[in-house]
């Protein structure tokens, strides 16, 4: 038995909660420099902090590459922003060292605790995705290793093939075990932030046009409750960094989150909390128009300060729907999605809307493409959740839309294929030792023979 | 301490987790930073991550091993001589053997005599001398282990290392003392590292990263002569060492 401790590791869980996978064998990498383990009968996946919600992160039966003690920096150079890190490094880190030396990692996703590895291949996105693209635009380059041993320093101008499948290549195609970023210069830790009621969803989009030009950085909360006339109302934030002449920086400590100790009893999260939740948010808004300069942290991350919010779903844990659709004009699919919410039963804590940029995509599977895109957050309560989400499907799917990995537990091979049509030259990439629960659910890699 | 300059910190088995997290601590204060161990690739990783970190100055020094008793001297002399003057050392090697091979294989036992005692007195012995003739206030940190405090049946060839090197540091702390050179014994108890992967884990482990903040600690802000790391490990040993040996040998600890 190469591998000792092959128990059940409760933490080795997604971001959702579920699905459960079956046992999986974590395998620390210690160094950059360190082979792959062996192991001719089981599958491997690299595995970073764990912070996607479906099962891009999970491989039952087989091993998972832990990237934790790749947690090193290689080089910084302060005049150029350019960082060269170990594949562990968390954004958090990058934060700590860049922001008081003046730079800023160039897209940063709704949380810092996340690692550049995690980051590369799923290519996440930001709000200020119309502007900078995604993570993967600001890589410069990083090392593959290959389960036959070979390293490779992907560019784009260096095995380029091999960068665009691994940038949004979901850990399959090796493990990335250093990067070079670019990051973006700031003046301070300060943002320059609106927020602005809208009352539906076209107001939605003619605020998105609006700051596209001026904003490095938008995104609108929407009431997943309101109906009629209200459809599609909510806040829409954004913001800029402070410029160097009209700041007052507040020195702001990046805290470790306070952890939430136990999962809150399944009913916690229900459509009258939820409800009460949103009127909240919906009071700290004075007037239609609120202008402050606030911290990055709480801009960014602002469900950061809280350690495991995913248990106050509960034990059952909670699903991710986020999408892409074109937007054709102001008669936008969205309309009929947060209809279609508002008829239904489910309760959804989140729901987040941001336009995407014109940039073509980065990797051969990344997400981001033209269009705008919803994220929803459901509780998990079984077969009605899962009938929501195919009746979302229906919607997305008739509008040439795509479902995000990083965040999908359920998706069907059919719709996985439909929404990334390079899958086929993808394939061409995939690591023969190296694979994922989401991988084999999707059908991306063909089910392996028992022999 | 020089109050213009930047302290200069010399430190022994820089690849240990608990070490390189001590390390990290410093490079942001920054120090100027000698580190030593025994794979030099891995020593070279960390100097480039401390450099990043904000250390005013890296110096990797010659690799030495603890079980190789004429690696130690040259290694200590390069380090003293890149620093010129030195205000701490944390010496921080070590390994955790395995008690049932060192029962069964004396020549087991005595090399891991080696790596986790003689090895460490051969390294204080020369250091302590080179401070005493810099004749400047100084800190001498060492890693033992709270196993050195009282004898387990599971874990006795380390315990009695590290309790030999408990009752060695006594000693020369209390000669050091005039000098003004602080000896100061460290001594953690669970640290989740690569030492004690095959170790199940409990909640008494803190991470290599609070162990790290906890000796850094011990060595620039506090003036004690003994450190528990963490804190908590001073009363659990208190209770430990109370219980009286007739008892304590029906125990299976």
């Amino acid at each position: 038995m190469p591998f000792a401790d092959a128990k059940q590791d409760d933490t080795l869980r997604s971001w959702g909660l579920q699905p459960l996978p079956a046992p999986q064998t974590p395998v620390s990498i210690r160094s950059r420099h360190a082979t792959l383990p062996r192991s001719p009968d089981k599958t491997m996946l690299p595995r970073g902090l764990g912070r996607s919600y479906g099962d891009v992160c999970l491989n039952g039966d087989g091993l998972l590459l832990m990237t934790d003690p790749l947690d090193r920096w290689i080089s910084f150079d302060p005049l150029t922003g350019i960082l060269q890190c170990e594949a562990g490094v968390s954004l958090d880190a990058i934060l700590k060292l860049a922001v008081p030396r003046g730079w800023f990692p160039s897209v940063t996703p709704g949380t810092r605790f996340v690692s550049v590895g995690g980051a590369i291949a799923n290519d996440v996105h930001g709000k200020n995705h119309h502007r900078a693209g995604t993570f993967g635009a600001h890589v410069r380059g990083f090392e593959l290793l290959r389960s036959d041993g070979a390293r490779q320093w992907c560019s784009r101008t260096s095995h380029a093939d091999r960068f665009r499948a691994t940038i949004g290549g979901l850990g399959l195609t090796g493990l990335i075990t250093w990067a070079e970023l670019q990051l973006q210069p700031i003046h301070n830790p300060m943002m320059d932030t609106e927020d602005l009621r809208m009352d539906g969803l076209s107001a939605f989009f003619d605020l998105a046009d609006e700051s596209d030009a001026h904003w490095d950085y938008t995104v609108a909360w929407v009431d997943g409750l309101a109906s009629g006339e209200k459809l599609g109302s909510g806040i829409f934030m954004r913001g800029n960094h402070a410029r160097p002449d009209d700041a007052t920086p507040t020195t702001k400590k990046l805290r470790k989150p306070v952890e939430v100790p136990l999962h809150a009893p399944d009913f916690a999260l229900n459509r009258h909390s939820i409800r009460l939740l949103n009127f909240m948010q919906d009071l700290k808004l004075r007037g239609d128009r609120q202008q402050k300069q606030i911290h990055f942290a709480p801009f960014f991350y602002p469900l950061d300060g809280v350690g495991g919010w995913n248990k106050l779903y509960g034990r059952r844990g909670f699903f991710q729907y986020q999408f892409v659709v074109p937007r054709s004009g102001q008669q936008s699919p969205v309309r009929d999605i947060l209809r279609t919410l508002s008829e239904s039963d489910e309760s959804v804590f989140l729901a987040v809307l941001k336009c995407f940029g014109d940039a073509p995509p980065e990797g051969l599977l990344s997400f981001p493409r033209p269009g705008v895109t919803l994220a929803l957050d459901f509780p998990n309560r079984g077969d009605s959740t899962l009938n929501l989400m195919k009746e979302l499907d229906e919607i997305v799917f008739s509008n040439g839309g795509a479902l995000y990995p990083a965040k999908d537990a359920r998706m069907s091979p059919d719709h996985f294929r439909r929404g990334f049509p390079a899958l086929d030259l993808f394939q061409t990439h995939i690591d023969p030792a190296f694979s994922s629960d989401f991988a084999r659910r999707v059908e991306a890699i063909p089910p392996r023979n028992p022999s | 301490m020089n109050q213009n300059l930047p302290p200069s910190v010399l430190i022994f088995g820089i690849t240990s987790a608990m070490a390189e997290h001590t390390a990290r601590k410093f490079a942001a204060d920054g120090c100027k930073i000698a580190i030593a161990g025994r794979n030099q690739a891995r020593v070279h990783d960390i100097a480039e991550d401390l450099r990043v970190r904000g250390a005013a100055a890296i110096h990797e020094l010659p690799a030495f091993d603890a079980r190789k008793p004429d690696t130690l001297a040259p290694c200590v002399a390069a380090g003293f001589e890149a620093l010129g003057q030195v205000d701490i050392v944390l010496i921080a090697h070590g390994s955790l053997p395995d008690q049932d091979r060192c029962a069964a294989d004396i020549d087991t036992a005595i090399s891991e005599m080696e790596i986790n005692f003689l090895s460490v007195l051969r390294l204080c012995t020369d250091i302590a001398n080179r401070l005493e003739a810099l004749e400047k206030p100084a800190t001498l940190g060492v890693i033992s282990s709270v196993a050195g405090l009282r004898g387990r049946q599971s874990n006795y060839l380390y315990g009695s290392a590290k309790g030999g090197l408990n009752v060695f540091l006594q000693g020369l702390r209390n000669r050091m003392q005039p000098h003004g050179i602080r000896v100061v014994t460290l001594l953690p108890g669970f640290v989740d590292s690569p030492m004690t992967a095959d170790i199940e884990k409990g909640p008494l482990f803190v991470s290599a990263e609070k162990a790290g903040a906890c000796i850094h600690r011990a060595l620039v802000r506090s003036a004690g002569d003994i450190a528990y790391i963490p804190f908590f490990w001073r009363w659990i040993m208190l209770v430990i060492r109370l219980i009286p040996e007739p008892l304590f040998k029906r125990l299976k600890l």
